[in-house]
């Protein structure tokens, strides 16, 4: 397959695209404009979901309900669930950098369906809009990002009805995304590149990819059920209409669980990504690396039902889905473990993006521990629907893939702009996210297991004390995100010029200019067999300083 | 200064798997344990606990570690060392965890066992029309004291329990007493059948470590056996409407006489709300 372009189109196509800033806001066909176009939009919603979930603290800040009217907090809780995940993460690490990272690193001058990719992101606003006007109009959703029925058939139809249609429109725009990212990876490889030679993020992203196309028609379906039992009142899930609401959590789960492997697994590839660089090392372990995210994609189809452990199930699917979801364990450990190694031994420039990489580690090492706590049905029988099970996921998604996002936009920056980010400002940003955050986070695990349930406006006055702390954390949250924002938008005018490549990256994105031009590279597209060819030989290692690479007891 | 790297790992290694131990055992993160399954269920909690803060603190360590030691220094130029892999490190990093996670599986199964969990749903169904009912239950928790105590004579209290926005309703059949709190006799079996009037509710007392949802149109089953005298809250776990924060009541577990004295001066008449 070949993916020269006659120069004629080339042209063309020059005049009908916007050039300039105007192209961002312009149904821009080039994959770099659509990543960036995703990124920034993301970023948006993250402000607005930030916003929704300190309006959550705020109101638990004391054990009663008096910042907002009860059913306002249901809207706003589930408002934020649906915004952060919907609208910010899987957007962002799929959308954006797969946007911008995958043509490159196939060696290709756009994704395989540049038209549907545009589709693909034009369909995020208006969908991100009607989810956030509901609010103002009719009133939002209130049944939690989950809408588990009957609860979701008997809150305010018009809400729920605008929630149903924003995510069907963000679920066909990843459905869209997934099939470009496929055919992208798969057919528009530069003639004499591997599949075994790729970036790791192009493995996560086939792995993500598939999972997306798989899972969410599932989701999809469900939602058209969910609505039709809501306008002209059938009885899929509806038990007073001999309908059965368990159903509705195995089909919606069948879909959600693998979305956080869509989160995830993306960040996974970022990360794989950004340390080599960083630490002057080759990534460890390439082929385990791929066949663990293969075994994350094959598993995490098949433990949907741990959401459901306490709900209608009988005992031998607890067993089952027990024993399938404490597997997953073992491949992402393999990924952890390679990442410790990759670390081991290194010239690691303690920058922004090393820094927001290695939270992400610490993080996710404890969401995935207690992540396999949860897979245990006699101890998920306790603290199922707590306030444990909110500090396992914020682990896994904030402290997982939202520290990998900042970790990136420190990374890729200066490809994205051609200019650098203030370092001093990018490491006070990373401190003031790792601390709010973990003091936002941390104490909630014990308030699960002492009895606190989640998706409370209202809560045992015992708990007060833990809940101003977790609330003083999302202050420091709130507070982190401004010096980010500074150093973003100071930066695009003022900051160093950066130069094609100012990390000495291998990878085929650093090999043009900086930002790249339209179609990536003049002329032919490099040719790059070993993305992680870093690194000397031991003999002819630095010695300076220190250098004890015995790489024995990164076992542990 | 001159400890080989091999005994300083070894050593480092035994005192984390001590240290990690130590923490699962002394740091008590639990409420009381007022019921048979409360003690089962904490000694799944101390292993796991343990094992998390082992590998927690053994990867926080190491992050730290490799950030110090093998940052860049001034004038550093050259690259790390160039190594792709080492197989049997690779092959030892996945076989560790998978016989880990073996072990937690099989463990918490047993765990699962001691505390009902796969006692047959039905079982305990001792009158004519709950054996009818066993066909359509979907989930829950029987007991395995129930299972051992039957023989004693001490048959399990059934309680139907009825779940509304935002209430939880008692009713006991033998006496016919309905109530808005849940008493029990200490040590007695205790069997709840549970069904929801409107929107999907969940049953959870904190302190007996058993939750199981309440859903309209199929009734689950939950069996505990209380072992502390006290008042210990009960807590609807699952998101049921505006007011699902305060959908709270409480069970009292009272010594049997005590008990008794309650029982006899409800039975055969209504009390709405306690």
């Amino acid at each position: 397959m070949t993916i020269a372009i006659p120069p004629t189109s080339n042209k063309k196509s020059d005049q009908l695209q916007p050039n300039g800033w105007l192209r961002y806001f312009s149904f821009s066909l080039d994959h770099k404009v659509i990543g960036l176009q995703y990124l920034v939009c993301g970023f948006i919603f993250y402000l607005i979901g930030g916003l929704l979930g300190s309006a959550i603290r705020v109101e638990l800040a004391s054990p009663i309900s008096d910042f907002m009217a009860r059913d306002v907090y249901n809207q706003v809780l589930t408002l934020h669930g649906t915004v952060m995940i919907f609208l910010w993460i899987v957007p962002v690490v799929n959308g954006a950098f797969g946007n911008y990272l995958i043509p490159f690193y196939v060696g290709a001058r756009d994704m395989a369906f540049p038209r549907l990719n545009a589709v693909a992101f034009w369909m995020i606003p208006p969908a991100g809009l009607l989810l956030i006007s509901s609010y103002f109009i009719t009133g939002a959703a209130q049944s939690g990002w989950t809408a588990y029925p009957p609860l979701s058939l008997t809150t305010p139809a018009a809400g729920q009805i605008l929630w149903i249609l924003s995510v069907l429109f963000l679920g066909g725009s990843s459905i869209f995304g997934g099939i470009n990212f496929i055919a992208t990876i798969l057919k528009l490889r530069r003639p004499g590149l591997k599949l075994m030679q790729l970036p790791m993020y192009c493995w996560a992203m086939l792995g993500t990819s598939i999972l997306v196309v798989l899972s969410t028609p599932v989701l999809a379906g469900t939602l058209i059920l969910l609505s039709f039992d809501i306008v002209v009142h059938t009885g899929f899930f509806n038990p007073g209409l001999g309908g059965n609401a368990v159903v509705y959590q195995h089909l919606f789960w069948f879909y959600s669980h693998p979305a956080v492997y869509i989160m995830v697994l993306p960040a996974f590839g970022l990360v794989s990504e950004i340390l080599p660089v960083h630490c002057r090392k080759p990534l460890f372990g390439y082929t385990s690396m791929v066949y663990s995210i293969m075994a994350i994609c094959v598993l995490g189809l098949v433990v949907w039902a741990h959401h459901m452990f306490t709900s209608g199930t009988p005992p031998w699917m607890r067993l089952f889905f027990t024993i399938a979801t404490s597997f997953i364990a073992v491949p992402t450990g393999i990924k952890f473990f390679n990442w410790l190694a990759t670390l081991w031994g290194g010239r690691i420039s303690l920058n922004s993006a090393v820094l927001f990489s290695c939270g992400f580690i610490v993080n996710f090492v404890l969401g995935g521990i207690t992540g396999v706590m949860l897979a245990q049905v006699p101890f998920d029988i306790h603290v199922h629907d707590t306030y444990f099970v909110v500090a396992h996921f914020h682990y896994v998604v904030y402290g997982g893939s939202v520290f990998v996002i900042f970790a990136s936009i420190y990374h890729w920056y200066p490809k994205f702009t051609g200019r650098m980010l203030n370092e001093n400002l990018g490491r006070f940003h990373f401190l003031l996210t790792f601390i709010g955050f973990n003091l936002c986070f941390a104490p909630q695990h014990w308030l699960g297991l002492n009895g606190m349930p989640r998706r409370v406006a209202e809560y045992d006055p015992q708990f007060t004390f833990i809940n101003q702390l977790s609330s003083a954390g999302a202050l420091l949250m709130a507070i982190s995100t401004l010096p980010f924002l500074w150093n973003v938008v100071q930066s695009a005018f003022n900051g160093p010029i950066a130069g094609d490549n100012p990390w000495r990256a291998l990878t085929p994105e650093w090999l043009t200019s900086s930002p790249p031009p339209v179609e990536n590279w003049n002329g032919e597209a490099p040719l790059v067999t070993e993305p992680y060819g870093y690194g000397v030989p031991k003999e002819q290692l630095d010695k300076t300083g220190t250098s004890n690479s015995d790489h024995r007891s990164s076992g542990q | 200064m001159s400890i080989p790297i091999a005994i300083l790992t070894l050593v480092l290694g035994m005192v984390l798997v001590l240290g990690g131990l130590w923490i699962g055992q002394n740091v008590n993160l639990l409420p009381v344990d007022a019921s048979a399954n409360a003690p089962v269920y904490d000694e799944l909690f101390r292993v796991l606990f343990s094992i998390g803060a082992i590998l927690f603190l053994g990867i926080l360590g190491l992050v730290v570690f490799s950030l110090i030691k093998f940052r860049r220094r001034p004038g550093q130029l050259g690259d790390g060392l160039a190594l792709e892999g080492n197989l049997s490190l690779e092959v030892f990093w996945t076989a560790v965890p998978a016989v880990i996670v073996l072990f937690v599986g099989l463990y918490s199964f047993d765990i699962y066992d001691r505390m009902g969990g796969m006692v047959p749903l039905g079982h305990g169904a001792h009158d004519h029309q709950e054996m009818e009912m066993q066909q359509n239950i979907w989930g829950g928790i029987g007991s395995k004291a129930e299972e051992l105590t039957t023989e004693s004579n001490l048959a399990a209290l059934p309680v139907e329990v009825t779940a509304m926005q935002y209430a939880f309703l008692f009713r006991y059949p033998r006496g016919d007493i309905i109530s808005g709190e849940l008493h029990v006799p200490v040590g007695q079996p205790v069997r709840l059948r549970m069904e929801a009037k409107d929107v999907i509710h969940a049953f959870w007392v904190p302190e007996f470590r058993i939750k199981q949802d309440v859903i309209p149109g199929q009734p689950t089953i939950l069996s505990f056996t209380a072992t502390k005298p006290g008042r210990y809250p009960i807590v609807c776990a699952e998101l049921c409407g505006p007011y699902h924060g305060s959908m709270r009541s409480a069970v009292v577990v009272e010594e049997p006489t005590d008990y008794d004295t309650w029982f006899s001066n409800n039975a055969k008449t209504t009390v709405p709300e306690a």
